[in-house]
């Protein structure tokens, strides 16, 4: 989230789209419905559902999932046109006046560069102009045709009304509904947020969706104010902190990303990663990359980590590929490339696409391990529960350990929720049995593996010898001692870069903010936008002061958010060229002269005068994009690509199947239904339910009273035609799998009208396996196909095709 | 936002109501208290609930109770229907409204709606098995239950439940020993939009007026509160959008009244009494209306049907 | 004749069923007794309150868990009861129907309490200690380590990966934990590492 979700209050109007969150985030959509009642805020929902939160919305749209770009740019497009733009804001907060570089076009679908072969773009056109001063060239007029407005413009004009409802099966007069109402926030006196989740994430072009309302926020002017923003409202209670400490393949903590092999040694990687301002005076905070990296190093490697040895940067693993994500992991798996696999809290068995795949990849391993205080599917991967696991015990070899985990009642420590904010817990219950927190678990892992390099030498043991495990108690550190480490501190005293006599941090104090973190190995942070989270002041994620200044929302003093406890990000951005709020009823930071200052941590050196720096100062050219250069795959604008299995050929660009820049494995193409399929006729999607959360809850007794049993939503008409009656059972399949549900048959899907031809929806809901006290069931991953977005591989679960037929029911 | 509900003291507190604010006790007379305590309610804003059954889930933790895992029927409700586990239930209905054409999904909880002329009380034969508190609170006191289900045909709104282990009547008790100690029910504490909230009966009016004016200026003409007089009021009101078809929402009675049999065995005993009509004849009269379920006529259940504008359930 | 007792007398005569009811006493005694238990005596009282997270979606709601024992003080701890902190910014005590039934979740019977393993081909697990399956699964791990590690690619870079085990972290794990578990995996090479933020 760029905001909170107390800040939700302070809107006008709330998009949900791509998100469900009445039903997954019900305590946070309290702040939508505070907003209706307070300001007289209206709620949007589009979505192929009527869903929950469509039940309380003021205005409901339908559309056919995986259609959301061509609405979205739809609704751009009618705002241009229409002059619903907020210019001022426009013209200064964003690269609408950059001209690009000649060379770059789109046509066909494609952009320039595009190499079939290796499904990828040569992205070099993809870029600003640049003067001989060096600087990006822009045209405050808006007027040269090679402004980025001006191809925004070109690019999205194909997306009227008339073509939106072709496409995504929306009636053109409620997205004309939708679109006026949204225009009607490009006044700097009012605000929509956007909220969503996994319903565009989930996507071959996750990514591009959620680009595609950013790009609208930001012509609408509501970056960076109250009440507006881009809120992923984030599935998992810590997903934000995992991501943000970097446990992803290719990342490090704090977004910073880790070498791949072409980056040889320290120098090679640091060349790509000081960004120099594309403007005069812009501020480029990415300049202090070294800084974070190096306390990074020095937080994994201690003393080990010298200047000789570069921080033993030659101890990081380097990629050879953009990544190892989850779906990689399960193709090498297949391939018999995978030895072990350790799964912490996570069933993939259940949550990872197509199971027959899974199924057949873990049996290839030598060794799985999970960790977890519930009995998961995955951990019983091997083990025959009729048709809900149909595999042959004796025919996998996988030495398989079930370690039993502490859950959240019997552990301390903080999480990250999507607002960004890092809030402390305390262990409440005696742990059952056994069970061991993470910590203690990975502790002994560790301990013993080091423990055997340390006896018996083997494959290049620096790296896991000599990692800095200074812990009280080595096998098990504590909450708090990780905490420290995580915030940072000063190996020797830290020195005012502008008076080399003065000390601004003591040696061996906790740093105040990464703000004195320094790239000369005299400070350790393990995630540099943690610091500042357990500083000399204490835990300041354990805060629980409530007072809100004039109820804005922001909650200073509760909690801690990163970076440097901003509430809202790009706050700058809710001032004007002058520094003064747009909307003086939602003041936010203004410029008094001298300083930033408000209700919230300004998001700018707090003396950057308000003409001279722009307010994206992690963007090279201190402004946002509206044409991004170089870090999407898949265009610098986004264009609308159907899902890999859909139920319609690409209307725009009909050559084209899926995103043209999805990673495809070989053999898993042959698992796709081919478009308009006669075989797999039906749009299925994937969702979850308010009664659970993914696949825990069904260990719940209470939840699984609320919501018992697997089942599929189809609509009346759907019914009608196959012959499938309310609470009877049906079988769904699809190319790589089938399952069996009841039917709920609802009012609430109706058929969608695409060019003409019907598209039925099959809504398939998540939340059951084999194990837990709900009755045993199937799941989505049964069905889905095994391929992910361009950019991040999030798989595509919710766009598929099936087929159903009504079929009798078990025998009881 | 209205004040959320506080979070529990951990410490003894003497209760704030008790046994010396009963105003009416089922077969039995009670001498009315002195004063009568500030009446509580409990508002169910329809136009807020986002249907989450957090209301269930925290009614069944707080109460302990232990409903079964059931089966999917086709419909959200889960479980089908009221138990003697499960005292409030997220009713949904899918309805076309033939004004504009478009979809509401109507989503009722229901559960008991503290009558302030409690039916069941009224219907039932157990000295003490029911209870009313000078603050609305309608209450079962199991020890005193004989499960012969007369609160459930004196009930207009079909809530209480017999439970085939225990043999006694369960439903609602508005959280009574949460209310006792200062706080509110654990259905409105949970309720994440508040369309649960809690408190006296005439800050209930005053904020349903307010939400009445909201739904008014979406464009919901009929927007209106649900206190039925034909029950006196109730301590559970609704605030319905549309509040002149109370029916499209699974049927909630549009002039919910206490039966007319259930009035006569009252008028029976009150005005009749042992000594005038004579004993043999007061057992054939409670023999014909009490003697379970199965021994009631058809005709009987009918009219109750008719008078509760219940559709018969599963 | 008093009216009520008439009416109890009666349907006990009826047989209708006065299940434990004392009878005998006509006197208003015992209906003074009932009345003090009509009102469920307040279940928190004497409990010890800590504050914690819902663990499940990202709103993070603050809860309150009630138990009986305290860990502060040495003691065996066990929850009788989970609910919403209304003192928290976000939910002010409110809880959604997985938050709501957070006891059911500690309380779950599919709870793991031992470590267990699988042993090749066979069709059950089997109770281990935690020294045994922690020294076998170091043992699994450096094996593989050892076998398969990559100090340089093919063009003598060095890049010091191990692919062949990789590691799924979590999504409700703490910030500590991950960073500690961040701190194994890197180290030891592992390139095959995701978390659960894309499903």
């Amino acid at each position: 989230m760029t905001n909170s979700w107390t800040d939700i209050r302070n809107t006008d109007l709330v998009v949900i789209m791509g998100g469900n969150a009445a039903e997954a985030h019900p305590c946070g959509f309290k702040w939508v419905t505070e907003a209706k009642a307070n300001r007289g805020a209206k709620l949007i929902v589009v979505d192929p559902r009527f869903t929950r939160s469509a039940s309380v919305a003021d205005f409901y749209a339908p559309i056919r999932q995986g259609s959301d770009i061509a609405f979205l740019l739809g609704v751009m497009n009618h705002c241009i046109t229409n002059d619903k733009v907020q210019w001022d804001y426009v013209k200064a907060f964003t690269n609408a006046a950059f001209i690009v570089k000649d060379g770059f076009e789109y046509k066909d679908g494609l952009f320039t560069g595009y190499d079939e072969t290796k499904r990828d773009y040569d992205k070099s056109t993809w870029n600003y102009a640049i003067g001989d001063d060096g600087y990006a060239v822009v045209d405050d007029t808006l007027t040269n045709p090679r402004c980025v407005w001006n191809l925004l413009k070109a690019h999205i004009s194909i997306y009227t009304p008339e073509m939106v409802e072709r496409i995504c099966g929306t009636p053109k007069e409620k997205f004309l509904k939708v679109a006026e109402m949204i225009s009607e926030c490009s006044t700097p006196t009012k605000t929509m947020t956007s909220m969503y989740a996994l319903g565009w994430t989930q996507h071959s072009k996750g990514s591009q969706n959620i680009r595609s309302m950013a790009m609208l926020q930001l012509i609408l002017g509501n970056i960076g104010v109250r009440g507006g923003g881009m809120n992923a409202l984030r599935g998992h209670s810590n997903i934000q902190g995992l991501t943000d400490v970097g446990l992803m393949s290719n990342l490090l903590p704090g977004y910073m990303t880790l070498p791949n092999e072409k980056e040889v040694d320290f120098d090679t990687y640091m060349s790509t990663r000081g960004f120099k301002p594309l403007r005069p005076n812009q501020m480029s905070y990415w300049q202090n990359y070294r800084k974070f990296f190096v306390s990074f190093l020095k937080s994994m490697w201690g003393p080990a980590a010298t200047p000789e040895n570069h921080f033993a940067y030659d101890w990081l693993p380097k990629l050879d590929v953009p990544g190892y994500d989850v779906l990689r992991a399960f193709e090498l798996m297949n391939q018999g490339k995978m030895t072990g696999y350790i799964c912490q809290g996570f069933n993939p068995l259940l949550a990872a696409p197509n199971r027959t795949k899974l199924t057949a990849s873990l049996s290839k391993l030598k060794f799985l391990v999970t960790m977890d205080p519930l009995d998961t599917e995955t951990s019983r991967f091997w083990e025959n529960h009729g048709e809900f696991n149909d595999v042959d015990s004796s025919q996998i070899q996988t030495e398989v350990y079930q370690l039993p985990s502490t859950c959240f009642a019997e552990d301390e420590g903080s999480l990250t929720n999507s607002g960004r904010w890092l809030q402390w817990h305390w262990p409440g219950g005696t742990a059952p049995g056994e069970a061991k927190t993470d910590n203690w678990i990975m502790a002994q892992i560790y301990t013993r593996l080091r423990d055997l390099y340390r006896k018996e030498g083997g494959a290049f043991p620096d790296p896991i010898v000599n990692l800095d495990w200074s812990y009280a108690d080595p096998g098990e550190p504590t909450a708090e001692e990780l905490a420290k480490e995580l915030n940072g501190k000063a190996l020797a005293p830290v020195m005012d870069p502008t008076d080399p006599t003065k000390v601004v941090v003591e040696a061996g104090k906790l740093v105040p903010s990464f703000a004195a973190l320094r790239d000369d190995g005299s400070t350790t942070s393990g995630c540099w936008i943690y610091s500042g989270c357990f500083n000399e002041n204490g835990n300041n994620m354990a805060r629980r002061d409530t007072s809100d200044p004039d109820e804005t929302g922001a909650y200073l003093k509760w909690a801690f958010s990163w970076p440097v406890n901003r509430r809202i990000l790009y706050n700058r951005a809710s001032a004007d060229l002058n520094g003064k709020a747009w909307d003086p009823s939602r003041k936010l930071i203004e410029w008094d002269g001298q300083k930033w200052s408000g209700y919230d941590v300004p998001d700018i050196a707090p003396t950057a005068k308000p003409q001279d720096v722009g307010p994206f100062i992690m963007n090279a050219e201190g402004v946002s994009r509206l044409f991004v250069v170089g870090m999407m795959r898949d265009g610098p604008f986004p264009s609308h690509y159907e899902p890999f299995e859909s139920p319609v050929t690409n209307l725009i660009a009909p050559r084209i199947r899926g995103n043209p820049v999805a990673r495809v494995f070989k053999g898993d193409f042959a698992q796709f239904a081919e478009p308009a399929s006669q075989e797999f006729p039906y749009a299925a999607t994937s969702y979850r339910l308010t009664e659970h959360f993914h696949y825990w809850t069904k260990h719940v007794w209470v939840n699984a009273v609320l919501q018992p049993e697997f089942f599929v939503e189809i609509s009346e008409e759907l019914a009608k035609e196959k012959g499938i009656v309310k609470g009877g059972w049906v079988r769904v399949w699809s190319k790589r799998g089938s399952i069996k549900a009841k039917a709920v048959v609802t009012k609430r899907i109706k058929p969608l009208i695409c060019d003409g031809k019907p598209v039925h929806v099959v809504g398939i809901p998540l939340h059951w396996g084999f194990t837990g006290a709900a009755k045993k069931g199937f799941g989505p991953n049964s069905l889905t196909p095994f391929v992910g977005d361009a950019n991040i591989e999030t798989p595509e679960y919710k766009a598929f095709l099936v087929n159903i037929e009504p079929i009798a029911g078990p025998v009881a | 936002m209205f004040p959320p509900v506080p979070n529990p003291t951990t410490q003894p507190v003497p209760p704030k109501f008790g046994d010396k604010d009963l105003i009416r006790r089922s077969a039995s007379t009670v001498t009315p208290p002195a004063q009568r305590q500030t009446e509580v309610a409990k508002l169910i804003d329809v136009s807020k609930c986002i249907g989450c059954k957090a209301c269930q889930s925290a009614c069944i933790e707080w109460n302990d109770t232990h409903p079964e895992i059931g089966i999917n029927t086709g419909v959200y409700d889960n479980p089908h229907d009221l138990t003697p586990d499960m005292f409030t239930l997220m009713r949904f209905t899918e309805w076309e409204n033939p004004e504009t054409n478009n979809l509401e999904w109507l989503i009722r909880k229901d559960g008991c709606m503290h009558c302030e002329d409690p039916g069941c009380l009224k219907a039932c034969p157990a000295p003490g098995a029911i209870v009313q508190y000078s603050n609305g609170i309608v209450d079962f006191i199991h020890e005193n239950c004989i499960g012969c289900g007369y609160c459930i045909k004196g009930c207009p709104f079909n809530i209480p439940r017999i439970s085939q282990v225990t043999h006694t009547a369960y439903k609602c008790t508005l959280c009574s020993d949460r209310i006792a100690v200062g706080q509110g029910p654990a259905c409105a504490k949970a309720c994440p939009t508040q369309a649960i909230v809690f408190g006296t009966k005439d800050e209930m009016k005053e904020h349903a007026a307010g939400r009445i004016t909201d739904l008014k200026s979406r464009g919901f003409a009929n927007a209106g509160l649900y206190d039925p007089p034909g029950v006196g009021g109730t301590h559970v009101m609704y605030v319905l959008h549309h509040a002149d078809k109370p029916e499209i929402y699974a049927g909630l009675p549009n002039n919910p009244r206490i039966s007319p049999i259930v009035e006569a065995w009252k008028g029976v005993t009150k005005y009749a009494g042992l000594a005038v009509i004579g004993f043999a004849a007061a057992a054939g009269f409670m023999h014909y209306l009490v003697a379970g379920p199965n021994r009631v006529s058809e005709e009987d259940e009918e009219n109750a049907e008719k008078l509760t504008g219940e559709e018969p359930r599963q | 004749m008093n009216m009520e007792l008439s009416r109890r007398q009666f349907l006990a005569a009826t047989g209708a069923g006065v299940a434990g009811t004392a009878l005998g006493a006509f006197g208003f005694g015992e209906i003074e007794a009932a009345h003090a238990q009509a009102i469920r005596a307040f279940k928190l009282v004497n409990t010890t309150e800590t504050r914690n997270t819902c663990p499940y979606c990202s709103v993070a709601c603050g809860i309150i868990m009630y138990s009986k024992g305290d860990l502060k003080k040495g003691e065996k701890a066990e929850i009788v009861h989970i609910e919403g902190d209304t003192d928290h910014p976000t939910n002010r005590g409110t809880l959604c129907p997985k938050g709501a039934a957070l006891l059911d979740f500690v309380k779950a019977e599919t709870r793991l309490k031992y470590p267990m393993v699988r042993k090749p081909g066979s069709d059950k697990f089997e109770r281990v200690s935690w020294n045994d399956a922690l020294d076998r699964i170091a043992r699994l791990m450096k094996d593989d380590r050892d076998g398969n590690f990559v100090q340089k690619n093919n063009d003598g870079v060095t890049v010091n990966r191990w692919t062949t085990t990789g590691f799924l972290a979590a999504s409700a794990t703490t910030n500590e934990t991950a960073f500690a578990t961040y701190k194994v995996v890197r180290s030891a090479g592992m390139l095959v590492f995701d978390n659960q933020a894309r499903v």
